[in-house]
């Protein structure tokens, strides 16, 4: 746990890549073979389940610590992250007798989670009376939850590839998938050579960049294929021997959620893997990505949610054909393989995304401007003869999204960020004007956003929160209403679980209009106008 | 010392007045008519310390411990200041006022007024420990305390200095075997005397920004430093390698800083406790070291004070204060425009 926590601390305490990068490689170098596994399994979001909820650790760590309930709940408010709460305020009471491996913790806490509540406290009292304290964060972020340290899976596979010589691709093709680190040696996931059993793995996803230059940079338009950029999830559909797994661009296997897709099982070939978008098809028409976003969270789907929400695969890409690997094809060939399987699964539940036609570079910006009506964000640049690469690559795929819908909306209420934000207040919620009924004029809050502004502009609102809040609900206060903020977001629908009756989709903070009064900004009614039927 | 009120003693409250009251000005005694730490300009102020939410231009008369008189002159000028010695009672209207040791940085005090028997101290700001460099804090009874709390948490928990200064030296030395040069951010005025103090000569050369020389110089007349030198347009960056600097905070991510490539960075700050506070100043190590009572030491201070009654003024003083009064004190909360350690994290612009 010792060296674990050290490189934790070294990860934590470097903004720079390449040291990040040497630290990992050190740690693979010369950590044990199961203290490895359990590593990448922890920064590739393969964790155990967490063996004691939060409102446990939160009691156990205050009763600990000597102090009340509520002054433990209102350190965390501040501090931002639980396990460096608890690690910060409980004591260090005495040493350890022997350092134990990352791997016997971790086996603790599966078996942990079977035991009783009283158990538990023992245990987790004991541990934390002897961790010194980065040991007793790092102990207890394994307990909550993910390490925010800048580690991206890729930067982990990098680091793997250093120590063990293994090409990161091929690695990041070992690495994915559903292995269980209590039952994987080392050498089974990262060293040696597998072909079969691997039927559910799918390929990295291809990345697009946002489009940098004019469209004329790209070239000549022969060159390209255009298509529509679906909102929905981006996912891997595979048959193989006889199954049918679903991989979305999250890593996560999500084949138990979408059930719609055995049923036409047998009309796909074994050895074919599509890549393209989950969509909510309502009707024969696109739904929102608010009606998706009710399939997403649900492991079990009951009939009614299939009824009324159903899905269907918009294939965009064939990366297996045959049992064969295409991805170093040319687009083009893979396209037209796409085409004929998609045409002999003949069923609405796999349709294609189909090409945009274009002469010149100025036909696609027509359709682009159109894009909201089809229901798509924008749209996909291909190049007919790249590969299929791995990962965010930049020069064969581009996306070209439209511009987001704006609006100017009120800050009324503020909560502080968490990680590296958790000292300012950071998490903003807006408001538009409307009339209530007595013919007035309010506000009434419509969207929430946290990003989007310089850490100087964050600072700035903070010191305005701080002195001008009007009343404290916890971690939120509600302030003045006087900064007036241009809010982006990609797509509106009526939602009946939003005060406002508008949800919107990934909005954000475009800028700060401090050229604005408050009563310059926008009304429910123009956000409601902007709503596509 | 001065002043051996018994405790026990019922606090007789003026029908009219508290002794101590906060204004939009201040805290202001009404009874002798003066102010302590005054943040708009007024007649008389008597000043804990140096650092500039404390000390404020424009006041007519100002009146603090003799070790601040020159550290304010320096920032505010030629300004009327009589300096008078810890304990020395000076009486207005009275009113006893005198000046006790607030261990927070050099010549900072706490002012002890007594008005009929009955004790308020305010703090200014304060810690417990000895940092080698101050006269160190002393208890004062009193009736009624006003206490700051920037850091008033039960997440902070400081480490014995000696073992922070330990970690400081050893990240120097360990730049030093990397031929990079150190770049420690410290607020000018306590923070970056107190690391000049411990840091191990053995190990290189000690260079400074200005804002840290010139205030160095000032306060070398009162305790012995190790020698620094100034960085000036002459200085070459190889003359730096494996050295360590001392810059404010303000210096962070500057062009002057730029120019010493290779270096690491580092700041010593209490927020340093806070794994956000360090990510956000984006620095490469963060030292836990305040000038400020961390819990236990504020729960301590209180404790020794014997008040009743008490005031906090800066920092965590909802949560802060809503604690006293689960174990029984009289506790509230007062506003004032002290910024406690906000200045050593970062220079908030509006």
């Amino acid at each position: 746990m010792k060296a674990f926590a050290a490189l934790i601390k070294q990860l934590d305490t470097t903004n720079k890549t390449t040291v990040k990068v040497r630290a990992l490689a050190e740690y693979f170098r010369s950590a044990s073979d199961t203290d490895k596994v359990w590593t990448i399994a922890l920064l590739s979001h393969r964790r155990p389940s967490r063996p004691v909820n939060t409102t446990l650790l939160r009691a156990y760590a205050a009763e600990l610590a000597q102090i009340d309930l509520w002054l433990f709940e209102d350190s965390y408010h501040i501090v931002g992250d639980l396990a460096e709460t608890i690690a910060l305020v409980v004591p260090q009471t005495a040493e350890k007798e022997k350092e134990r491996s990352l791997t016997d913790y971790l086996n603790d806490m599966i078996w942990l989670k079977k035991e009783e509540d009283s158990v538990k406290k023992e245990y987790l009292q004991r541990e934390w009376s002897i961790l010194p304290y980065y040991e007793r964060f790092v102990f207890t972020k394994l307990l909550t939850g993910g390490f925010r340290i800048g580690v991206s899976q890729k930067l982990m596979t990098r680091s793997l590839s250093m120590a063990t010589e293994i090409e990161e691709d091929i690695l990041a093709y070992k690495l994915m998938g559903n292995w269980k680190p209590q039952s994987i040696s080392f050498q089974e996931l990262v060293l040696d050579e597998r072909s079969g059993d691997q039927d559910s793995k799918p390929y990295p996803f291809y990345l697009a960049y946002a489009l940098e230059d004019e469209l004329p940079a790209l070239g000549t338009v022969d060159d390209w294929y255009a298509e529509h950029k679906w909102d929905g999830i981006r996912a891997q559909l595979i048959k193989r021997n006889g199954a049918i797994f679903i991989w979305t661009r999250g890593e996560e296997l999500v084949t138990d959620r979408y059930p719609e897709f055995d049923r036409i099982s047998t009309n796909i070939p074994d050895g074919t893997v599509f890549d393209g978008e989950l969509l909510p098809m309502i009707d024969g028409k696109i739904g929102t990505f608010n009606d998706l976003q009710k399939r997403i969270g649900r492991r079990t789907v009951s009939k009614a949610l299939l009824e009324k929400v159903p899905v269907i695969l918009r294939a965009y890409d064939l990366l297996e054909c045959e049992g064969d690997d295409l991805r170093a094809d040319a687009f083009m060939e893979r396209r037209i393989k796409l085409e004929a399987v998609v045409q002999r699964v003949d069923n609405p539940l796999i349709d294609i995304s189909p090409l945009v036609e274009f002469e010149e570079w100025e036909d696609l910006e027509k359709v682009r401007a159109k894009a909201r009506d089809m229901k798509s964000e924008g749209l996909m640049l291909k190049r007919k003869d790249a590969p299929y690469r791995i990962g965010r690559k930049k020069g064969d795929w581009w996306k070209w999204k439209l511009d987001p819908m704006c609006i100017d909306a009120v800050l009324t209420y503020a909560m502080r960020g968490h990680g590296r934000r958790s000292n300012l207040f950071t998490d903003y919620t807006f408001a538009l004007w409307r009339e209530n009924e007595s013919g007035e004029r309010e506000l009434v809050t419509f969207a929430k956003a946290y990003s989007g502004l310089t850490d100087k502009e964050f600072r700035a609102v903070d010191k305005f929160i701080k002195s001008n809040t009007i009343e404290r609900f916890g971690p939120v206060r509600s302030v003045v209403p006087e900064l007036v903020f241009e809010i982006g977001f990609e797509a509106i629908a009526p939602s009946s679980r939003h005060k406002s009756g508008i949800a919107t989709r990934f909005p954000r903070i475009l800028r700060w209009r401090q050229d604005k009064k408050i009563e310059e900004a926008n009304t429910l009614d123009d956000l409601k106008a902007m709503i596509i039927e | 010392m001065t002043g051996d009120t018994k405790l026990g003693f019922n606090i007789k409250t003026n029908k009219d007045q508290p002794l101590l009251v906060f204004n939009e000005r201040g805290i202001y005694c009404p009874q002798a008519d003066l102010y302590i730490d005054a943040w708009k300009p007024v007649n008389r102020c008597i000043i804990t310390h140096g650092h500039s939410d404390h000390s404020k231009f424009g006041h007519k008369y100002y009146l603090t411990h003799h070790f601040n008189v020159p550290i304010i002159r320096h920032r505010l000028g030629n300004i009327a200041v009589k300096g008078i010695e810890w304990g020395e009672v000076f009486t207005v209207n009275g009113v006893q006022f005198s000046l006790h040791p607030a261990g927070h940085v050099i010549g900072s005090s706490q002012v002890r007024v007594e008005y009929k028997g009955e004790v308020w101290v305010f703090t200014g700001d304060y810690k417990l420990q000895d940092d080698g460099v101050c006269q160190p804090w002393e208890p004062v009874k009193c009736h009624a305390l006003i206490t700051e709390c920037t850091f008033g948490l039960p997440a902070f928990n400081w480490r014995p200095q000696q073992e922070v200064m330990q970690d400081i030296n050893s990240w120097w030395a360990d730049n030093k075997t990397e031929e990079k040069t150190s770049v420690i951010f410290a607020y000018s005025l306590g923070k970056a005397q107190r690391i000049l103090k411990h840091l191990n000569v053995d190990q290189g050369k000690i260079y400074t920004h200005g804002a840290i020389e010139k205030m160095t110089e000032v306060l070398r007349s009162i305790v012995d430093f190790p020698p620094t030198e100034l960085i000036t347009r002459d200085t070459k960056k190889q003359d730096l390698l494996g050295n360590i600097v001392i810059a404010p905070p303000s210096a962070h991510g500057s062009s002057w800083i730029r120019k010493m490539v290779p270096f690491e960075t580092a700041s010593a700050s209490g927020w340093m406790a806070f794994r956000g506070a360090r990510r956000r100043r984006a620095v490469d190590r963060g030292f836990v070291l305040s000038d400020h009572c961390d819990w236990q030491a504020l729960l301590k201070a209180i404790k020794s004070s014997g008040a009743e009654k008490v005031i906090c003024t800066h920092g965590y003083t909802d949560i802060f204060s809503k604690y006293l009064r689960s174990i029984g004190l009289d506790a509230r909360t007062e506003k004032t425009q002290y910024e406690g350690e906000l200045l050593e994290v970062e220079k908030v612009e509006v």
